[in-house]
């Protein structure tokens, strides 16, 4: 009886979930920009004359990828557990409960809606990017698909994570001790070539590193490891998020007693 | 006709308290239910059942004859359910969480009339642009009532309503409430306020420690303590009370005396006659009936006199 798509119930909750964060653009969108330009102003100064990573890649646009993925991994994670463990500390998440509102729907809308500010983010990042550095775009369909599954693996992330989390403080507490140093040991800022071996061996268990790997070799048409693999690592742990997250909901968990 | 909510053998369970000791009741369609019972008893866990908010252990739920757990959006279609708790979205105005609302449930533009009306009906229209936050408490309280009734459910379930409302807010509440109630829907109001509940509900049940105590129309729960109080005022305090009233009388205070009486058995005039023939002149009378909230503490057992 409770088969079908409540297709309108899930575009408003998604819409809404988008409006949300351009209400506060200045924080969700323009603030990322800055740091992701910071880092590259920074660190490609710094590093610009020191280093070079692929053959005829200069640092600085090695660097750009690298600071794309990381912002949209950070974002897209932080968008939609924000919202969820706000909405559960003010008591207004009870209205989408209330509705006919199916799991599926609702892990899809907070997923989507992150996708969206993730490639907002990393547009803007790309934009200001481009006026100081000459970046190829050599895979363009790869490019869009690793920025598409990356926003939406940190979405699902950011519902389990606002889902499982009772207080702000644990969700700083997964931000900062698990999304921030995966992130920052995945290849934003050098290739993994560079590690000794047992650092090299430890980032292949980082799933991120597949995220931003994949995602550079969309620019630069070559990668610390193959796309193939890159593209299936993503697609996996894309997968098992989801799982995880469509079990937590349909459970109930934490959400529905 | 089926019953706008049927409850069948529900349990719950939370950590070691038993919350629901298998619960079982109708409410029939069209009636104004009082669902009453002092904290903890149950109410709110019934009610999050209802909604989908909580899972029964056991039992089944059905609103207008659709089972909360496997037709979960037709029975959530069937009801509009108003939260205890001021609770809001701070991102958005009123008209906005109006439409969000109302597109949860699968309803667009074409709802917005509708809306519009909520808006008037509820005195909300010059506020409609606000922001939530920025609204007293009571404007809120009307916000909560329009967003449950935004898909036009059948059956409203008003959780503590006017838990502090001022008498104002409280009085317009009732008005509105009897109003949704003339309309055709079926109403389930849990109050603490028992006054409330005599002056708006029919039917009521009464939860006491998970497990239903009573469930009637309002006249036979009254009927079911035939009994009022007659206060006397004599005019003096030192007397010799005749012996056909001593078994009637449950206080004597200096010269004022309070009886029982059984609303079929025993007259005020018999009272009043034998106190004449004891020498005593009347100077005040006053009588109390007794209300909802002399039963629900009787059935509560939180009464002295007990059960």
């Amino acid at each position: 009886m409770n088969a079908g798509f409540n297709a309108r119930g899930f575009y408003t909750l998604f819409a809404k979930e988008v409006r949300r964060f351009l209400k506060v653009t200045v924080q969700t969108v323009l603030t990322p920009m800055v740091t992701a330009l910071l880092y590259l102003l920074v660190f490609g100064q710094a590093l610009e004359a020191h280093v070079e990573v692929y053959a005829g890649v200069s640092y600085s646009a090695f660097l750009v990828p690298g600071l794309m993925m990381m912002s949209i991994i950070q974002n897209t994670f932080a968008n939609s557990s924000s919202s969820i463990i706000q909405s559960k500390m003010t008591g207004n998440l009870v209205f989408v409960l209330l509705a006919p509102i199916s799991s599926l729907e609702f892990f899809a809308a907070f997923v989507l809606a992150a996708v969206v500010r993730g490639l907002l983010v990393a547009l803007a990042v790309y934009a200001v990017a481009i006026l100081f550095v000459d970046l190829p775009l050599a895979h363009p369909w790869a490019i869009a698909v690793f920025a598409v599954i990356g926003s939406a693996t940190l979405g699902a992330l950011g519902v389990i994570a606002g889902i499982w989390a009772d207080k702000y403080d644990q969700l700083a507490g997964f931000q900062n001790f698990f999304i921030l140093p995966l992130s920052f040991l995945s290849g934003v800022f050098y290739s993994i070539h560079a590690l000794p071996g047992v650092w090299q061996q430890i980032s292949h268990f980082n799933p991120f590193f597949y995220l931003i790997d994949g995602f550079r070799w969309g620019f630069f048409g070559q990668g610390d490891a193959s796309v193939a693999l890159s593209l299936s690592v993503s697609l996996g742990f894309l997968f098992l998020l989801t799982g995880l997250g469509l079990y937590l909901l349909l459970k109930g968990y934490k959400i529905r007693r | 006709m089926t019953s706008a909510i049927s409850i069948q053998q529900v349990h719950k369970r939370f950590a070691s308290l038993q919350a629901l000791k298998g619960i079982s009741m109708e409410v029939p369609q069209g009636s104004f239910f009082g669902l009453l019972g002092p904290n903890g008893a149950g109410k709110s866990t019934l009610i999050s059942i209802m909604a989908g908010l909580a899972r029964a252990d056991a039992g089944a739920i059905r609103v207008m004859g659709h089972d909360v757990v496997s037709a979960w959006r037709q029975s959530r279609h069937a009801l509009g359910v108003v939260p205890q708790e001021l609770v809001y979205d701070p991102f958005f105005s009123v008209r906005e969480v109006l439409r969000l609302q109302s597109g949860y449930f699968g309803r667009g533009r074409e709802n917005d009339a509708w809306i519009e009306e909520l808006l008037e009906t509820l005195s909300l229209s010059d506020k409609a642009d606000a922001n939530l936050q920025d609204l007293s408490g009571g404007m809120k309280r009307r916000v909560l009532i329009a967003q449950a009734l935004v898909h036009r459910p059948e059956v409203v379930v008003l959780d503590e309503p006017t838990a502090g409302v001022d008498v104002e807010l409280r009085q317009s509440l009732w008005r509105f409430a009897r109003r949704l109630h003339r309309e055709g829907h079926t109403i389930l109001l849990t109050t603490h306020y028992l006054e409330e509940a005599e002056s708006l509900c029919d039917e009521i049940a009464i939860l006491n420690h998970g497990e239903l105590v009573t469930r009637d129309s309002k006249q036979n729960l009254l009927a079911r303590y035939p009994w009022r109080t007659l206060h006397i005022s004599v005019d003096r305090s030192t007397f010799q009370l005749p012996e056909a009233l001593v078994s009637l009388l449950t206080s004597a205070d200096d010269n004022c005396l309070t009886f029982r009486l059984h609303r079929e058995q025993d007259t005020i005039g018999e009272v009043l006659a034998a106190l004449q023939s004891a020498g005593l002149t009347v100077v005040d009378l006053s009588t109390e009936e007794v209300g909802l909230e002399e039963v629900f503490l009787r059935l509560t057992g939180q009464s002295g006199e007990g059960a």
